[in-house]
């Protein structure tokens, strides 16, 4: 296929495949991962997909992601698929799932909100799907945000 | 008994059945906080009043349903918490206050503040508004005001004024919706309520002009447009006053009408009107008394 072109196979790792085009590195913010980070990681952007039309794909060796950590993909990448793979063989493949509740992954746009002030604060936000919409309610302040993916840390 | 709720910060926090309940609690309550039996039930308790921003009568308020029922309060004003906001965080007010005291009331500029409030504190805490936020105390007093001068079964209520800065007519409305209200909207379209507070909310709510619903309604939900809430002077000045309750204005409205207001007033309702029998609002501030003592004795005992 395509993809396999795009980007070489990884010995042992997490592959996070069917990422919404575009979303590729917010996905790695979401996880951390960055030039401090010690993984090596492949990304490709625009993959043609039948699926999706578009997508990204994100290859992270030599680390398994929890599923957690993973979960938190779903905020901006719903349909996100994740592989581990050991010996270029995939061990275990799973959706995304999104979580109820995240905590210091989103900013809350609200100014007034105490999460916005010097506080010793963790921004938690409520996390659901209204319409196939990723919509999160500020714990605190109650604020809504529908695009997630403006206000990620 | 186990009560019903630890700390109270949003009325969303509470049930139909938990609304219910501390409103009858007030009613047993209101000959206390007349004056004309004694209570003692808290005595020995102390309650710390903690107010980031001015607000003098649901200050004294807190502190007449405590002293009413036996206990004592010792005060932060807002003048020495301007102080403490140079360098102490709210997180430390709190867990040293909650050293001191059986029950905090807290009031505060930025919205959320009483959640993470009550995350830092080892005793109940009483939102007495945090920001634009939540101010529960108020809905329940507001509910109570309507149980007991009109009826909460089958009301039908005008909202008039701030719609949109406004928490108390928020927090309200969703309470409200919980006993199937009625609920008329009416306001400047520049203090319209948010249209995503609307979408959330699951009731029979409808936008109206004054002069359309005051033969009808049961009550008249009046509020204060407030300047502090506005991002500029002109934009204030050109909503300020649009909103101005007179006796005549009352002349076609039932016999049973009754007019709401959280006070202060500023020119909202006419003067001509506090004569009139259907004026509340003074008799409103008084049941804010009885219904602190509930939440007190709920949070405390």
């Amino acid at each position: 296929m395509n993809e396999h072109l795009t980007i070489s196979k990884i010995k042992e790792g997490t592959v996070i495949d069917h990422i919404n085009s575009g979303k590729a590195l917010l996905v790695l913010r979401i996880l951390g991962i960055g030039p401090q980070s010690r993984e090596t990681v492949t990304m490709a952007m625009n993959v043609p997909s039948k699926k999706m039309g578009k997508k990204d794909i994100v290859k992270v060796e030599g680390k398994f992601i929890s599923a957690e950590e993973l979960n938190r993909i779903a905020l901006i990448a719903p349909k996100a698929t994740i592989n581990l793979i050991k010996d270029y063989e995939i061990r275990r493949k799973f959706k995304v799932n999104l979580p109820d509740v995240v905590e210091g992954i989103l900013l809350c746009p609200n100014r007034n909100c105490i999460t916005n002030s010097k506080e010793p604060i963790t921004p938690r936000f409520k996390v659901s799907l209204e319409k196939d919409i990723v919509v999160a309610k500020c714990f605190y302040c109650g604020k809504k945000i529908t695009e997630v993916d403006k206000y990620i840390i | 008994m186990m009560s019903r709720f630890r700390h109270l910060i949003s009325i969303e926090d509470l049930s139909k059945d938990d609304i219910v309940y501390i409103l009858e609690k007030a009613e047993e309550f209101e000959p206390v906080a007349r004056g004309e039996k004694k209570s003692r039930i808290l005595e020995g308790k102390l309650l710390a009043n903690l107010f980031f921003e001015p607000s003098t009568r649901t200050r004294m308020s807190f502190e007449a349903a405590m002293k009413r029922l036996g206990g004592d309060v010792i005060n932060m004003t807002a003048q020495e918490a301007s102080s403490i906001v140079k360098g102490e965080t709210l997180a430390d007010t709190i867990r040293v206050v909650s050293k001191y005291a059986d029950a905090i009331v807290l009031r505060h500029p930025l919205e959320g503040a009483a959640r993470f409030a009550a995350e830092n504190s080892e005793v109940p805490l009483i939102n007495a508004g945090d920001g634009a936020g939540q101010h529960p105390t108020q809905t329940l007093l507001d509910l109570y005001t309507i149980k007991k001068e009109s009826r909460l079964d089958g009301l039908k209520i005008a909202l008039v004024g701030d719609l949109k800065y406004s928490r108390t007519v928020h927090s309200l409305i969703k309470a409200l919706t919980l006993f199937n209200a009625k609920i008329y909207l009416v306001s400047p379209e520049s203090l319209q309520l948010p249209e995503e507070f609307l979408e959330e909310l699951n009731g029979d709510i409808s936008i109206a002009s004054l002069d359309e619903v005051i033969e009808e309604v049961d009550v008249l939900y009046v509020t204060r447009i407030q300047k502090e809430r506005f991002p500029d002077e002109e934009e204030y000045r050109k909503v300020a006053g649009s909103y101005n309750i007179t006796a005549k204005m009352l002349e076609k409205a039932k016999d049973d009408l009754i007019i709401m207001h959280p006070l202060p007033r500023v020119d909202e309702i006419h003067v001509s009107v506090d004569s009139t029998k259907h004026a509340k609002y003074f008799q409103q501030a008084f049941y804010g008394v009885p219904v602190r003592m509930a939440i007190l004795s709920e949070v405390i005992l």
